[in-house]
């Protein structure tokens, strides 16, 4: 059975979940078809830092401009996600104070709030801070999670009439006469292979994008450049810290969740690299000695893993360094650019815009469906972030545990009410450093679209916390098997893979308390319960 | 590489083994505990997001300080609990609070007017209106007040305690000094037995335990203040090392002032200690103890104080009693008693307590001992209570076979 659908969007980022949610919104019948699971290309691989602007506004006061209107939409939309922690910008001795001047102003020109404050003041604001600090500037920058703003993308579009394909890659595009008309996809669990037909093909792809455009015989200069980051054990700063000085490397650092982040470096890699990224240990070295310049005690703070993502940069020049180049929208008509009907790409700026990304995409698909249809997403809050509701949730439940309660609507704001909470048994803990209870896990499993443990990861954080799955990863995974995930032989192998994968971020950074723990986690796993995937493989 | 070794947040060394909630007392028993990890480590880390985290169950923690024994990573498990209470909670101090905290206080007072103190607070409808008003528990029996004051008795001594060419100074506590002056004269004895004169120190407040697990860290601090300075005087320029028989009061001095309340003591530290510690130090270093020959035999069962525990000390204890040839020593599996101090008083933890030392009361029952024998005064009420048998501290046996 062929069914045919209005948009076919490739791409399960936040880019193309939001091109999903602003079609369903408009009436038009979407369908996202994402090859692994939501946000596992740059999406979930970044800062998670809820730009102010600030940072672009000197070079690049196009994109100042677009952050500062759309953080501000992102506070109201998707408050769930977000966290109002207020930024800083500080100045060191040895960066002077010459491009303070130049940065308020450019602040203040793209519309960000910027004030100069005292160096004991800001000290105040925030303790870690380099004391040595000479100035410094308070902005509105913040944090955003950008796997819980994605499922909220996606849980939304799917309320109104979207449907979602994780685990299906594209293989090829359909093209009739000039035109491409649907995609041949692999279902990457069952090895079917199948086609779906739309009127249009939207291509979010990120930096795999590239590659999707070259099926239609189309080009896209993309520049994929990695950029690194290590993630802290807890929170060592409660506001965000940028330097004062023209952008560099590792100079922000982001308080996400439990824990901050230090980022990023930047550096050009080759297309054949994208899908395996690591961190190497000069970055780590060098995001520690930048990080320290701007909190000290990052220094002798357990780093919890260091990982990698790919910037989706469309060139515009040929700066090796990915930095200079804009990192402005880019929505291509590929029937005006290349006379290719059908087919759009949407590329180019960062997590802080998906929805203004997806905005344009969505205006560019009613203009060729003849659609007249008025983008609402600027308005609607996003399934969670409704705050009266989020208060009727709290005092739902409020008979659970403190921990668990305030944990439970961070993250899912008022969809924690989906959580159950009625029997100690739900209430138990599978994830003790996040506090995540068994109610939360099987929410996930049931209403999330879970597949796997790393799936399972980005919807609750299970396995995210200082044990890095020591403890969750076998609860979680007999939960899976029990709700019919998968049978004893995968729900092992899903284990190993999945301990594997919180390995390889806790290699390039395995020393002190993180190799220790990681060591215990070993015991348990292979000397204690016996899992070892080798054995099966030799026979 | 330029990464520094040591974290001033100590948590980080968790390796979420579990092995503090296993040796936690309260976790066994009441399920609305979180339990160390929980309450310490973890839920520390979710603190420093959001200060909204602090879970006010972190009440239920004894302060007993077994998760830090039991931990392998050397996290300092039970002052993270007691820092963030500090810091954290919203439950403010009452007349209840006021009253079990201010040992000093209410002794100076209960001692004036012994006999009808202890009468009192004995009688039924009293108990009454204290567990429906006060919210101290009506099952609880109050320790008794003595008539006069241990430092009265110590004035009265300070000549002839003058005329030894050794001295020590002593610690006395609270509970020596307004319920169990006899103990502190066991311990005169047998310092003099060993050719040490005793002397209090210029100053001494109550050490400030029950302050701090009540809530009143500002007055807490202010007592150890005054502590630290005396002991300073008494160790720094008179050279007297400092003697307690309280192992709470030993701990509390020695660890809970720099952890808890920021008061620095390294200076001084060594220098206080247990007087079990220094008798059998002194004991080891060839001092004789002239123990009489015809002294009642009695077999004791020693049982093993969470502080004492924390302090390591315990042999100290168990092998001075050993010495003694009229007595029979039986130890008690380590447990705690469940009564934490002013902890097992309050009517909510009552259950609690009383469950956390169930298996020491049927371990003592079945013993057949004669006397229980503890270094800690709480642990005696606690056991003298719940159990058929009466308690001494180890310097009480000594003093008698001497």
């Amino acid at each position: 059975m062929t069914k045919e659908y209005d948009v076919i969007i490739i791409g399960g980022g936040a880019t193309g979940a939001g091109v999903a949610r602003d079609c369903a919104l408009r009436g038009i019948k979407p369908l996202l078809v994402e090859r692994f699971d939501i946000a596992t290309g740059a999406t979930g691989r970044n800062h998670g830092l809820l730009h102010s602007g600030a940072r672009y506004a000197v070079n690049d006061h196009e994109s100042a401009e677009e952050c500062i209107r759309e953080n501000m939409i992102l506070r109201r939309i998707a408050s769930h996600c977000v966290d109002e922690t207020g930024g800083l910008f500080i100045s060191l001795p040895e960066d002077g104070l010459e491009f303070q001047k130049k940065f308020i102003e450019s602040c203040l020109s793209a519309g960000i709030y910027a004030e100069a404050i005292d160096p004991k003041e800001a000290l105040l604001l925030e303790p870690s801070a380099n004391p040595a600090l000479i100035g410094a500037v308070k902005v509105p920058d913040g944090s955003v999670d950008p796997f819980r703003l994605t499922t909220a993308n996606i849980i939304d579009a799917k309320l109104h009439g979207a449907e979602v394909l994780t685990y299906h890659e594209v293989e090829e595009l359909i093209m009739e006469q000039g035109r491409v008309v649907g995609v041949k996809v692999l279902d990457r669990k069952s090895g079917e292979r199948k086609e779906i037909r739309s009127r249009i093909v939207v291509n979010a792809g990120g930096i795999w994008g590239h590659n999707i455009a070259k099926k239609a015989g189309v080009t896209i200069n993309m520049l994929p450049a990695k950029g690194s980051l290590l993630i802290f054990g807890h929170r060592v700063n409660n506001v965000v810290l940028n330097r004062c000085r023209k952008p560099a490397d590792a100079d922000i650092l982001v308080p996400g969740d439990t824990i901050s982040l230090i980022g990023t470096t930047s550096s050009k890699v080759l297309f054949d690299e994208v899908d395996n990224m690591y961190v190497t240990a000069d970055e780590v070295d060098l995001l520690l000695r930048e990080g320290a310049m701007l909190a000290p005690s990052l220094l002798h703070t357990r780093i919890l893993r260091a990982y990698a993502g790919v910037r989706p940069l469309v060139a515009s020049d040929d700066d090796p360094s990915g930095r200079s180049v804009s990192r402005g929208i880019v929505v291509l008509d590929h029937a005006t650019r290349d006379g290719v009907e059908g087919f759009i790409t949407i590329t180019g700026g960062k997590l802080m815009t998906y929805r203004l990304m997806g905005e344009w995409t969505t205006d560019l698909i009613c203009k060729k469906l003849a659609v007249d249809a008025k983008c609402t997403t600027a308005e609607r809050p996003l399934p969670g972030s409704s705050p009266q509701k989020r208060e009727q949730t709290s005092r739902k439940i409020h008979a659970v545990p403190t921990m668990q309660r305030e944990s439970s609507l961070y993250r899912h704001g008022d969809m924690a009410e989906r959580v159950e909470t009625s029997t100690s048994a739900k209430r138990s803990l599978v994830c003790e450093c996040e506090e995540v209870s068994v109610g939360e896990v099987e929410y996930a499993i049931n209403a999330l679209e879970v597949n796997n443990l790393v799936d399972l990861r980005r919807r609750t954080r299970v396995g995210m916390g200082t044990c890095q799955g020591e403890l969750c990863a076998c609860r979680a995974a007999g939960l899976m098997a029990e709700h019919g995930k998968y049978c004893t032989r995968r729900a092992k192998q899903d284990l190993a893979s999945f301990l594997n994968e919180r390995w390889k971020g806790m290699a390039p950074v395995a020393w002190g308390d993180t190799l220790r723990e990681s060591e215990f986690t070993m015991w348990l796993y292979d000397g204690v319960c016996g899992l070892t995937t080798k054995k099966e493989e030799e026979k | 590489m330029i990464v520094k070794e040591n974290s001033k947040n100590n948590f980080e060394q968790c390796i979420k083994c579990t092995v503090c909630t296993v040796y936690c007392p309260v976790a066994a028993v009441n399920p609305l505990y979180p339990g160390p990890k929980q309450a310490g480590p973890d839920g520390e880390r979710l603190r420093l997001k959001r200060p909204e985290f602090y879970d006010e169950a972190l009440k239920y923690c004894l302060n007993c300080k077994r998760c830090e024994v039991a931990c392998p990573s050397n996290v300092r498990i039970g002052d993270i609990i007691q820092t963030a209470r500090i810091n954290h909670s919203k439950s403010k101090p009452g007349l209840r609070e006021f009253t079990l905290a201010n040992t000093d206080l209410v002794g100076s007072v209960a001692t004036l007017a012994a006999p009808v103190v202890n009468a009192t607070v004995g009688l039924k409808p009293v108990k009454a209106i204290m567990d429906k008003v006060v919210g101290i528990d009506h099952r609880r029996i109050f320790p008794k007040y003595s008539q006069g004051t241990f430092e009265g008795w110590m004035r009265k001594q300070r000549k002839a305690q003058s005329t030894f060419e050794k001295q020590v100074a002593y610690f006395h506590g609270c509970y020596v000094n307004y319920n169990n002056p006899p103990l502190g004269q066991a311990f005169v004895r047998v310092m003099n037995a060993l050719g040490y004169g005793v002397q209090l120190l210029d100053k001494e407040k109550c050490c400030g335990v029950a302050l701090i697990s009540n809530g009143f860290i500002k007055q807490a601090r202010r007592q150890a203040e005054v502590n630290v300075r005396s002991i300073r005087t008494a160790v720094l320029e008179k050279q007297l090392p400092v003697l307690a028989t309280s192992s709470t009061c030993t701990f509390t001095l020695r660890d809970e002032y720099p952890h808890l309340l920021g008061v620095d003591n390294h200076d001084v530290r060594d220098e206080v200690e247990l007087a079990v510690r220094y008798i059998y130090r002194l004991v080891q270093q060839g001092a004789k103890l002239p123990f009489k020959a015809d002294a009642p035999k009695i077999r004791v069962a020693y049982h093993t104080p969470c502080h004492m525990e924390k302090l390591g000390w315990s042999s100290y204890s168990i092998e001075l009693l050993k010495m003694i040839p009229s007595v029979e020593v039986t130890v008690l599996n380590s447990q705690c008693c469940g009564i934490a101090g002013t902890y097992g008083f309050k009517k909510e933890n009552y259950e609690t307590s009383q469950a956390i030392g169930e298996g020491l009361f049927r371990q003592i029952e079945a013993s057949g001992c004669d006397y229980v024998v503890t270094d800690c005064e709480t642990c005696k009420w606690q056991i003298e209570m719940s159990t058929s048998k009466r308690v001494l501290h180890p310097l009480e046996v000594l003093a008698q076979a001497l």
